[in-house]
């Protein structure tokens, strides 16, 4: 039975066409994997499944028969259930506090939290999803927060269960859980979704395929007819060799040099611990992690953003490690920030204004603004970098993503620095943006830069790192110049590597 | 064609949103029973039907730019500094000191010293929101509104402990004749203040747009955490901005001690503070902006007047059209829904 | 000395600070109401007003202050929803529409003053509340002085501030207002109605400033006057917020005002050798402390003051 159907389905943001004409069928009990790039179109096709977004045009039909799905509680009703990439919870509330509400399990008209604990430990021992009843979600891992996520839509009910990205976030060991987990639902007749953009996932869990390009369905197959080089092929249109030319560059002194520097949260919890990093002069260091292992604090305190407990920072033989962050990017601190629009961007302000962001000391003359000279940078470093703008008169907020992350890019590289913190430069980029952005990284080592890339993506770190540390709970727990993508992923779920192997490691380390 | 409409956008917002306050004004005039049109004919008639009448429309603008300059210059760090009633005072009181006990000084330096102190007074005000802002997160608006009582209670102690006339009235002794800010027009009371005035906004207009140190309070106002990304110290931006703010609306005091009263007086101000909220967020916090804002709120202010004189009808019709308009620039897409239709 | 302490510790001060606390622990709650459902609400100053005029102004029409009451209800509840409107369906920035409102109620209240009663200042007399005493509790030494003789509304107020902690945390729509506070998507995706929820909080929130401000003006005074709540409405929203966003550390707030502002008004008729405009500071000073003390420890709830768009 088709248990969904899309006919049509166009969704428009603007001028911008997010979903155009889509058709897709999904079978009852499959689970139908939907690849594509990012920005592809695929949460926002299943938002209007889910009843997020309404669309322009087309038809849904849900168990063969038209649906109209203008609002979430309607899907929820309809059986349908979502587990979002940017988890829906609230920090402060408990488990099951999270998992009830908007169904209440009712006692003389207040809520039954007894009833609604026992009801949640029941669905949770039936899937094996074991989450604490009675704990904040502030207090438990991602990977904990993601069962209760699950448990939110199987306590809804739900027979068809979209899953956006749910691996973006956990630990190679937590991927292999949640595809047993995906497993029993579909043995259990629960039909799924699974939004990806990785490859490998999708050949492992998946019975059929639908790829997505730039809005548009490309194609529908069986996963056992397909092979990952096809799949590839069909996601990005032409094939990819994702080769970068690195050339050997001179390696100099050191230019960073973090020592032993620990932080600590909140809870007097331990965020950083003891970590070791040194770069030296056309070196490129690389940070590999699941996201939330440390990274953001590790970036944040390199560049001044946040204090540290203890240990010390030292740029280009100068102790920076109280020193603000000004102070930092005068003494030839760039920074590439991991959230580019929190951070990176004032997405109100002209093109030109952003362009001396960070750098505004160098275009002042007696406390005025040079705007001729910022107008002539701003347009060197726009048409560098392959900014696609109308003018620079533009307001940020108006470029793509892709665009937005090369002025920033561009704008950090061409300060001249000393040292370079590139956090995540690549996320949410299309391909082509990618490869602009991996060949300016390396033109920078080429020009003897230092640079420290912290970044998510094996594959970046693989190809553009001289060496790479691993971090893992705020701590480094390993560091090579030449890691197999599966023992960098072994790494990034803490596991230890077995003993020989590590005797070895460690002949190489100081052998370095 | 949408070009055109697109950039000037904001304006035509903002005079829709003038609009339709004046429209649930005229429907609230009607219903208690009045004339509208001659509600808004002795309205216009008093803010502009003669010379006279003009002198005094631009006689209430100049305090409305300074209090309606200090809520933009509080905004464009992102805070609200809705304390320039207080600020005001304590400007007041402390030019008319000033300007006292200074008398032998010639005019050419005691006005500038007056107009300067009763700035810094302003700013002392200010001082304390923006710090508690910054180091704990307290609301500013909250803490202006408070520092608003109690400023205007320490002026009224001060002034009965120190300064009061003798006499039942609680007020100072008149400034000396050189700490006068010469008049205009003979007996107009409008002064040299539209000038100091006019330049303020002139020296706002440039501080913004082109300095370095604009560029970095409007960093932090637009966008926090990129501002410290950008290692600028967003904490003292607030402080900075804020102590600009409360400089500019002490201006307002001294102006009205230097060129309409001549001494100070207990409960002088008809709310100046209060209807720069309105100028501000209807010159959407642009200096240029806030003139014609002012202009409009200095017109309602004086022909409001007039028409409680002449038509008997309540002048509080002004304080109702100043929340209106508030309330409508706050909410572009009401006016963009009404637009539509 | 002896004498400032006599009155800091006398029962006469602390009974007089429950009347003071009553409109503020309303409006401090219908604070919590509102921002634990997301919306920054600066509009309690104003709302307190329309309550305190709403109510004079049904005593005078029917010399049943109860009916005052009721005025005042519908009063708040009308300019509730208005707010709401405004900050939910217009996307009006919380702040800016929170002072416009108040400018407008402040304007409104004092234009009908003069139409219906031809002054500027003050309104005429109305029957008042009466106080109700209770007839064992009342005869009890210390308790009967505190709680033994109030008007209705100040009973009423010990009633709203524990039937407001039921509902905010035991109820499923307390549930529901403190999701919809912190993560307005996460609430959407529950399939929650978001803004049932929100405009039924802010309504509320009118409601209870409505029922403070009739003791305002029934309650103490018996007359309505320019710019009643001077004031209060902000202090109620740093009591809001000293009082964790919650309705029994509100009240607690609240209260703690109300008895500085009770200590203030006795040491002023003390003729101490300090003047009285210092005296009559020390409310305002307080609040500013409070609130910078508190802001420090506090967690407001994580959606306060933002926007949420569907795109449907």
């Amino acid at each position: 039975m088709n248990i969904i159907e899309f006919k049509g389905i166009t969704k428009k943001f603007g001028d911008f066409i997010a979903n155009d004409k889509i058709d897709l069928t999904i079978k009852k009990g499959e689970i139908h994997c939907l690849l594509g790039e990012n920005g592809a179109g695929k949460t926002t096709l299943m938002n209007n499944l889910f009843g997020l977004y309404n669309p322009e045009e087309g038809e849904i039909f849900l168990r063969e028969k038209p649906c109209k799905i203008d609002n979430p509680h309607k899907a929820i009703e309809l059986g349908l259930g979502m587990i979002h990439q940017h988890f829906m919870l609230i920090d402060r509330l408990t488990t099951t506090e999270n998992i009830i509400v908007g169904e209440e399990p009712l006692k003389n008209g207040l809520v039954d939290m007894k009833k609604a604990r026992e009801q949640v430990k029941q669905i949770s021992d039936n899937y094996h999803l074991a989450v604490k009843t009675n704990e904040k979600i502030e207090n438990i891992s991602v990977g904990e927060q993601q069962r209760v996520e699950i448990l939110k839509v199987l306590y809804r009910k739900a027979e068809i269960l979209i899953f956006d990205e749910p691996t973006a976030v956990l630990t190679p060991q937590e991927v292999n859980n949640l595809f047993t987990t995906l497993r029993e639902l579909k043995a259990g007749g629960k039909t799924i979704i699974f939004i990806t953009h990785k490859l490998e996932e999708t050949m492992n869990i998946s019975d059929r395929v639908t790829v997505l390009r730039k809005g548009k369905v490309i194609g529908t197959v069986n996963t056992c007819d397909t092979s990952p080089k096809e799949l590839a092929r069909m996601m990005v249109g032409r094939e990819v060799l994702l080769n970068v030319n690195k050339e050997k560059s001179d390696v100099g002194d050191n230019v960073l040099e973090v020592k032993d520097i620990s932080l600590t949260g909140k809870h007097k919890n331990l965020l950083l611990k003891n970590i070791n990093i040194s770069i030296r002069k056309g070196e490129i260091v690389g940070i590999a992690g699941v996201s939330g292992n440390g990274q953001l604090e590790l970036e944040e305190c390199i560049a001044g953003l946040r204090k540290v407990t203890s240990g010390k920072i030292i740029l280009d033989s100068e102790d920076i490690t109280h020193a603000p962050t000004g102070i930092r990017r005068k003494r030839g601190l760039s920074h590439i920030p991991s959230d580019r629009l929190k951070r990176g961007l004032v997405p109100s302000y002209s093109l030109a204004k952003n362009i001396i962001l960070g750098n505004q000391d160098s275009f002042t003359k007696n406390g005025f603004l040079l705007q001729n000279d910022i107008n002539k940078y701003c347009k060197e470093v726009l048409e560098k970098f392959d900014v696609r703008c109308q003018s620079m008169n533009d307001t940020a907020n108006n470029l793509s993503g892709g665009n937005q992350q090369k002025l920033v890019i561009g704008r950090e590289l061409s300060t001249d620095p000393k040292f370079i913190l590139a956090a995540q430069p690549t996320r949410g980029v299309d391909v082509g943006a990618i490869e602009f952005i991996h060949n300016n990284i390396l033109e920078m080592r080429k020009q003897n830069k230092a640079i420290l890339l912290i970044s998510a993506e094996l594959e970046e770190l693989l190809s553009l790192a001289d060496r790479i540390l691993v971090i893992y709970e705020g701590e480094i727990v390993s560091k090579k110049n030449n890691y197999t993508k599966e023992e960098l992923g072994l790494l990034m779920a803490g596991k230890k590597v077995p003993e020989e192997e590590k005797k070895e490691l460690e002949n190489r380390i100081q052998n370095d | 064609m949408i070009k055109i409409l697109k950039k000037y956008e904001n304006s035509i917002y903002s005079l829709t949103a003038i609009l339709l306050a004046f429209l649930v004004g005229a429907v609230l005039i009607h219903l208690s029973g009045f004339s509208v049109i001659k509600a808004y004919s002795t309205l216009f008639d008093g803010a502009f039907g003669s010379v006279f009448n003009l002198t005094q429309t631009f006689m209430n603008t100049i305090p409305l730019i300074f209090t309606g300059l200090a809520v933009a210059i509080g905004f464009k760090s992102g805070l609200f500094n809705i304390g320039g009633e207080g600020q005001m005072y304590l400007g007041a009181f402390t030019t008319a000191i000033t300007a006292i006990y200074l008398g032998f000084l010639p005019g050419y330096i005691l006005i500038p010293i007056a107009l300067i102190m009763g700035g810094f007074a302003g700013s002392a005000w200010s001082f304390l929101p923006g710090y508690l802002k910054a180091k704990t997160g307290a609301h500013e608006v909250v803490t202006t509104i408070m520092m608003n009582y109690i400023g205007i209670l320490t002026a009224s102690y001060l002034l009965l402990k120190y300064f009061k006339e003798e006499g039942p009235i609680p007020q100072t002794v008149l400034i000396p004749e050189s700490a006068r800010l010469p008049e205009l027009i003979e007996y107009s009371r409008l002064t040299w203040a539209i000038f100091i005035a006019v330049f303020v906004i002139i020296i706002i207009d440039i501080f913004f747009k082109r300095t370095k140190l604009g560029y970095k309070i409007q960093t932090v106002g637009e966008n926090r955490s990129a501002a410290e990304y950008a290692g600028i110290n967003s904490n003292k931006m607030m402080v900075l901005s804020m102590m600009i703010s409360g400089f500019v609306a002490g201006l307002a005091g001294s102006t009205i001690v230097m060129g309409v009263l001549h001494r100070f007086i207990t409960n002088f101000s008809p709310g100046y503070g209060f209807t720069g909220i309105a100028v501000a967020v209807l010159g959407k916090n642009k200096p240029w902006g806030v003139l014609f804002a002012a202009i409009l709120f200095g017109a309602l202010q004086t022909g409001g007047i007039t028409m409680q004189l002449f038509a008997k009808i309540p002048m509080d019709l002004m304080v109702i059209i100043q929340g209106l308009v508030i309330l409508f620039v706050a909410a572009p897409i009401l006016i963009k829904k009404l637009l539509r239709k | 000395m002896q004498e400032i302490l006599e009155v800091i510790f006398n029962i006469n001060t602390f009974s007089a600070a429950i009347r003071i606390s009553v409109p503020l622990v309303f409006a401090a709650i219908g604070g919590v109401f509102s921002e634990r459902a997301g919306i920054i609400n600066l509009g309690l100053e104003g709302m307190l007003l329309t309550g305190a005029f709403a109510g004079v102004l049904g005593s005078y029409l029917t010399g049943n202050p109860y009916i005052g009451i009721l005025f005042a209800i519908m009063g708040g509840a009308l300019i509730g929803f208005i707010f709401a409107l405004f900050t939910i369906k217009f996307e009006a920035n919380h702040v800016v529409a929170g002072v416009g409102l108040n400018i407008l109620m402040l304007g409104i209240t004092t234009w009908l003053m003069q139409i219906l009663w031809d002054s500027r200042g003050t309104s005429v007399n109305v029957t008042g509340l009466s106080e109700i005493t209770i007839p064992i509790l009342s005869s009890i030494p210390i308790l009967g002085k505190l709680f033994g003789s109030h008007n209705i509304l100040a009973y009423l107020m010990f009633i709203v501030v524990i039937f407001s902690w039921i509902i905010l945390f035991k109820t499923p729509f307390g549930l529901r207002l403190r999701v919809v506070g912190e993560y307005q998507k996460a609430a959407d995706t529950l399939g929650i109605k978001i803004r049932k929820i929100q405009y039924t909080s802010l309504i509320f929130s009118g409601v209870l400033c409505g029922l403070g401000g009739a003791y305002l003006s029934l309650g103490h005074l018996n007359w309505f006057s320019m710019n009643m709540s001077a004031g209060r409405g902000y202090m109620a929203l740093a009591a809001n917020i000293f009082g964790g966003w919650n309705p029994l550390g509100a009240f607690g707030a609240s209260y703690l005002f109300a008895y500085t502002d009770a200590l203030q008004m006795r040491m002023q008729a003390l003729n101490l050798n300090v003047p009285n405009e210092i005296i009559q500071m020390i409310p305002y000073i307080l609040t500013i402390l409070v609130l910078a003390g508190a802001m420090i420890r506090s967690r407001p709830p994580a959606g306060l003051g933002k926007h949420y768009k569907t795109n449907r």
